[in-house]
C-alpha cells in the first residue's frame, strides 16, 4: 500500500508526473483490474462510463477529479430573485460570481494553462455568469476551440432551461454528456414568486405567464436531453417558505422525466449581495433544514450532497478553488497543451481508486456487521484522494459522514474559516469552528494540536489523528467498531 | 429617435448586443454603446425595444 500513498502525496503537484508514472508502472498491480471495480453496484455500466471522472456527477469521483468553469456567457434571459447581476466580488464563492469575463479565445488559453498545471482536470463547464444556452454563440465557440486542442476533456453546461430546447441537438452533436438545469418549481404560482421576469420570443414576460413558459420549456428540455441519453442534473435552490415543501413535488417530476441527479442547494441571501431576497430579508435554510429535506427526497431522483455552490469561474477540486492562480494576466500569451500530466495522473488514479473502492466496501460491510443500533456523525478533514490527509487547523471545510447499521454514507460538508494561520491558532475562529461542528461526534484529521483537541473535547466532540492518511471509510469503520463493539480492527490502508 | 445605455449601471453582459435587430450596439473600450444613427427603437421589427426588454438592470437602457 506504500506505493499508492507516495503517489497520493504527489497528486496535487504537476511537477512530478514522471515520478508518478514510474510508481504506477512499478507497483504490484499490473492493471486497474486489481481489487474490486470502482463502479458502485447500483449504477449501470454505460452511465458509470459517463460519470466516473466527473466530480459533480459522481460523489466518488469528486475525491480524484477537478473541474473548471470558464465565464464566457454573461448574458441571461431570466431574472431570478436570488441573483444580482451587478454584484462581482473576488472573495465571494457562489454561483454567478466571476472576477473576469472571457472571450472564447481567452477561455481556450485559460483551459490549456489549467490542463498543463492541474492534472486532476477532467471537466470543462460553462455556467454563466449568465445562461450558457441563451449566450449560445460564445458557449459553442468555446467548446469547439477547446475540444480541438484537448479532445478527452468532458464538456458540460448549466442553464435555466428557457433556451435549452433550441440547442439540444447541437449539444448532442458536440458530445456534451452532462447538462445541469436549475428547476425551482413545477407550479407557476410558486415560480412567480421566484422569477420577476423572463425574456422569450423577443419580449419580456412577467408573473404567472412568465413562470408557465419557463416551466414548459424546462420540462421539454429535460425530456429532449433524456431522449438523447444526455445525463441531466437538476439544481434546485431551497427557499424557506417559498418552495421548500414544493421541492418534493419537483423531485418527483424531474425523476419521472429522466433526471439523473437532484441537487438541492441552500438559498444564499446575505443583504450585502444586493439580491432581491437579500434586500427583502428572505432567510436561507439552516444546514439542518437542508439535510432534513434531502433525507425526505432520498427515495426520488438520486441526490447530490457534495455540491459546493461554486463560482462561475471556479478551478480545481470541489471545495478547493484555485481560480485566482489562473487569471488572464498570469497566463502566458503563447501556450500549447501538454498532455503528460493528465495522462500520468489518470494512470495512477485508475489503480488507486480501485484499491480505494475495495477498502470502502470492506469498511461498509464491517459497519453493517457491527452493533445493531449505533449511529455516529463524523467530520473528516481531507484534501482529496479519499483519505484523511488534512490538518485540523488547515481545513477550510469538513466532509460529513454518517455511520449506522445501514453502512457509511457521505451526507454533506460544512464550510469553516481556517483556524490555524502561520503556526498559531485563533481562539475566536476555533469557537466558530466548534459551532459549525454542532451535532458531530468525532472529527478525523491528519493532525491536531493538544489545545484545540481539548477545546473540542470540552464541547463534546472527540478529535482523532490516529487514522492519518487512511482511507476515510476504513477509519470510520475502525472508529465505529471500537464504539459499538465488534471484533478486533484489521484493515487500515 | 434612439435609446442609450447608462454606462455606470451597465453590467456588460452583452445581451442587448445580440438582441438588437439593427446592429446598433457594440462594445467600445469598456462600455456598450448604442449608435443613434442605427437605432430604430425596434420600430417595424418588434413590439418592444429589445435592448431595454432584455437588460437586467432597471433604468439602464433608456430613451436618449
Amino acid at each position: 500500500m506504500t506505493a499508492s500513498m507516495i503517489s497520493l502525496d504527489s497528486l496535487a503537484s504537476a511537477k512530478t508526473s514522471h515520478r508518478r508514472l514510474t510508481i504506477a508502472k512499478s507497483s504490484n498491480c499490473k492493471s486497474s483490474s486489481c481489487g474490486s471495480t470502482a463502479k458502485p453496484n447500483d449504477i449501470d455500466a454505460a452511465v458509470w462510463e459517463k460519470i466516473k471522472d466527473h466530480p459533480c456527477y459522481s460523489e466518488e469521483a469528486h475525491h480524484y477529479f477537478a473541474r473548471m468553469h470558464v465565464a464566457v456567457a454573461p448574458a441571461c434571459n431570466i431574472q431570478c430573485n436570488y441573483c444580482n447581476r451587478k454584484y462581482d466580488c473576488a472573495n465571494e464563492s457562489r454561483p454567478g460570481v466571476v472576477s473576469e469575463k472571457l472571450t472564447p479565445d481567452q477561455a481556450l488559453r485559460k483551459v490549456i494553462a489549467v490542463a498543463n498545471e492541474v492534472p486532476q482536470l477532467s471537466v470543462l463547464g460553462i455556467a454563466g455568469p449568465g445562461d450558457a444556452c441563451y449566450d449560445w454563440q460564445r458557449t459553442k465557440a468555446t467548446f469547439e476551440k477547446v475540444i480541438a486542442e484537448i479532445p478527452d476533456i468532458k464538456l458540460c453546461i448549466s442553464t435555466n432551461g428557457l433556451a435549452l430546447p433550441d440547442h439540444v441537438d447541437e449539444l448532442a452533436s458536440m458530445n456534451v454528456d452532462h447538462v445541469t438545469i436549475t428547476i425551482n418549481m413545477v407550479d407557476p404560482q410558486i415560480g412567480a414568486k421566484i422569477y420577476p421576469w423572463i425574456f422569450y420570443n423577443h419580449r419580456r414576460y412577467t408573473g404567472i405567464e412568465a413562470a408557465e413558459i419557463l416551466h414548459e420549456r424546462q420540462m421539454l428540455g429535460l425530456e429532449m436531453l433524456a431522449a438523447r441519453g444526455i445525463l441531466t442534473k437538476i439544481n434546485s435552490v431551497m427557499i424557506p417558505g417559498v418552495n421548500d415543501e414544493h421541492l418534493i413535488e419537483v423531485n418527483r417530476w424531474v425523476k419521472e422525466r429522466g433526471a439523473f441527479l437532484h441537487n438541492v442547494m441552500p438559498l444564499i441571501s446575505e443583504p450585502a449581495h444586493g439580491t432581491y431576497y437579500g434586500l427583502t430579508g428572505q432567510r436561507a435554510p439552516r444546514p439542518i433544514e437542508l439535510k432534513a429535506l434531502q433525507d425526505r427526497l432520498e427515495n426520488g431522483a438520486k441526490l447530490m450532497r457534495h455540491c459546493r455552490q461554486c463560482r462561475a469561474d471556479a478551478v480545481g477540486l470541489l471545495g478547493e478553488d484555485r481560480g485566482k492562480e489562473f487569471m488572464l494576466d498570469q497566463i502566458p500569451g503563447e501556450l500549447s497543451y501538454d498532455d503528460r500530466n493528465r495522462a500520468a495522473y489518470r494512470e495512477v488514479v485508475a489503480q488507486e481508486r480501485s484499491i480505494h473502492a475495495a477498502a470502502k466496501s470492506e469498511a461498509i460491510e464491517m459497519v453493517k456487521a457491527a452493533g445493531p443500533d449505533g449511529s455516529l456523525q463524523i467530520a473528516v478533514a481531507t484534501k482529496g484522494g479519499g483519505r484523511i490527509n488534512e490538518h485540523f487547523g488547515h481545513a477550510k471545510e469538513f466532509q460529513i459522514y454518517e455511520a449506522s447499521p445501514r453502512g457509511i454514507a457521505f451526507v454533506g460538508h460544512r464550510k469553516i474559516e481556517q483556524y490555524c494561520r502561520g503556526g498559531w491558532g485563533d481562539d475566536a475562529t476555533l469557537d466558530a469552528v466548534i459551532v459549525a461542528l454542532e451535532g458531530i461526534d468525532i472529527v478525523l484529521c491528519a493532525k491536531i494540536g493538544d489545545c484545540p483537541k481539548k477545546r473540542l473535547a470540552d464541547a463534546g466532540i472527540r478529535a482523532m489523528h490516529a487514522y492519518s492518511y487512511d482511507y476515510i471509510e476504513t477509519a470510520i469503520s475502525a472508529v465505529y467498531a471500537a464504539e459499538f463493539g465488534v471484533g478486533p480492527l484489521t484493515a487500515t490502508a | 429617435m434612439a435609446f442609450k445605455i447608462i454606462a455606470s449601471q451597465c453590467t456588460q453582459c452583452g445581451a442587448c448586443e445580440f438582441e438588437c435587430p439593427s446592429g446598433a450596439i457594440e462594445l467600445k473600450r469598456d462600455n456598450y454603446v448604442i449608435d443613434p444613427d442605427k437605432c430604430t427603437e425596434c420600430e417595424g421589427a418588434f413590439e418592444t425595444q429589445q435592448c431595454a426588454a432584455v437588460c437586467p438592470v432597471p433604468k439602464t437602457c433608456v430613451p436618449a
